[in-house]
């Protein structure tokens, strides 16, 4: 699992007492402009108050009257704060000239810069979850694991494959989710009645495919491969991999495995060790959950 | 303009799954209010991170969130611990709803209930709430 971290700092552009306001237009270029490059930014008013998101730094950034406003302050003093004037030269340059200034901070204080990572990753919701374990079987990434007290939980957000949903596609209770898929249910949009039609018809993978679907993925994976050591012809093995691609998707329903994950998938022996510690953590939880029913 | 509500705006900033015209009008107008706001880059990204800001923002009460699915943020959220609760949290979904619509709801001066039809979730005790402020 990623280690709790806070963003690295937030900017303020601060308009309250002792500055002169910014224009909306210079508010809201400066705004985006930051957002876009991940930055958080916090828009303080006269008379307005900074809520505590735990950021130990904080860069305030406004058309102070003075060096800095009067009677701005750490209440609790655990913040660091770090004033910069926005004078006419960078107003008139724009938001560009404001982003550089942030990131010249930055720089200064070697802050870790925000973003490099498309936040792709399995979300799920509870409140449907049946804890049946099969996104835990299913997942060769070790993406999910199992809590202390025997729920599925998403651990390790960043092995999973960008833009690929096919664990919630296997989940039998529409539970898990792809907050940044295009389409619903899994991107979280409410679930209708054709959902649950679909999902009431979906039937389990490895009976459907006579076996282990891994198997069968890394059959194909290896068939692949093998001809394409042998012909060594970028072309025509672009072109199989297309083919058996094809042909896996529409074995297995429209799961949407992206083709790289195909081409990357573990060796056999790697496969077959994470499937049997996935039933071993399957089997434990789902012991501990049953346990659990007996004691009440 | 006074606004009792803590309002946070969404940017999604690394997808492109919320209409740009749509989000980059939410922050416009909001810029144009006279409100003071939050705005973070990415709630998915905060979430993956378990950000403790998010425990923060649940641990607020009226707060309104410009994002996406109530469903999606609401989770988002409880994977990073942080669970809000629909009596306190009113999510705005900008993938489906017009910039006016949210920005309306943005700014109305109505309190959050249980009765509202949005949501989010969460903690009952109120926190330390101010880092910088004006006396």
């Amino acid at each position: 699992m990623i280690s709790p971290v806070a963003a690295s700092w937030r900017v303020v552009l601060y308009e309250g007492e002792g500055s002169h306001p910014l224009g909306a237009d210079e508010r809201f270029e400066a705004t985006s402009a930051l957002l876009e490059r991940g930055y958080a930014v916090s828009n303080v008013r006269p008379g307005g108050r900074l809520p505590n998101l735990g950021h130990a730094d904080l860069l305030v950034l406004g058309r102070f009257v003075g060096e800095k406003p009067p009677h701005v302050e750490d209440a609790l003093g655990e913040v660091r704060l770090h004033f910069h004037q926005l004078d006419e030269g960078i107003i008139e340059a724009g938001a560009a000239s404001v982003l550089a200034l942030v990131e010249a901070e930055q720089n200064e204080q070697n802050v870790t810069p925000p973003g490099g990572w498309k936040p792709w990753f399995p979300v799920i919701d509870f409140d449907r979850c049946t804890n049946c374990m099969q996104c835990l079987s299913f997942c060769l990434f070790d993406v999910y694991g199992v809590s202390g007290d025997g729920k599925i939980q998403v651990q390790n957000q960043t092995n999973c494959k960008t833009d690929c949903p096919a664990c919630s596609r296997v989940c039998p209770d529409v539970a898990i989710l792809f907050p940044k898929y295009k389409a619903g249910p899994i991107n979280g949009a409410e679930i209708n009645s054709d959902d649950l039609r679909r999902e009431a018809m979906k039937v389990d993978i490895s009976s459907l495919l006579g076996g282990d679907i891994y198997a069968l993925l890394r059959d194909r994976s290896e068939k692949a491969k093998s001809r394409f050591s042998k012909e060594r012809d970028d072309e025509r093995a672009l072109k199989e991999r297309m083919r058996c691609l094809k042909k896996l998707q529409e074995g297995l329903g429209d799961l949407e495995i992206p083709a790289e994950v195909i081409s990357s998938l573990p060796s056999m022996d790697e496969i077959q060790a994470k499937a049997a510690e996935a039933k071993r953590k399957a089997e434990k939880a789902l012991q501990q959950q049953e346990q659990s029913k007996h004691d009440v | 303009m006074a606004n009792p509500c803590q309002l946070l705006y969404c940017h999604c900033a690394y997808a492109k799954v919320v209409p740009r015209e749509v989000k980059q009008e939410v922050l416009k107008q909001l810029s144009e209010s006279g409100v003071a706001f939050d705005a973070v880059a990415d709630l998915c990204e905060m979430s993956a991170r378990q950000d403790p800001a998010l425990l923060q923002i649940a641990q607020q009460e009226n707060v309104r969130i410009a994002a996406c699915y109530p469903r999606a943020v609401k989770w988002l959220f409880a994977a990073a611990e942080a669970p809000i609760q629909e009596q306190t949290h009113r999510v705005l979904n900008m993938r489906t709803e017009s910039a006016a619509e949210i920005v309306s709801r943005l700014l109305s001066t109505e309190e959050i209930t249980s009765s509202n039809e949005d949501m989010a979730a969460v903690e009952e005790t109120p926190i330390e709430e101010t880092q910088v402020e004006e006396p």
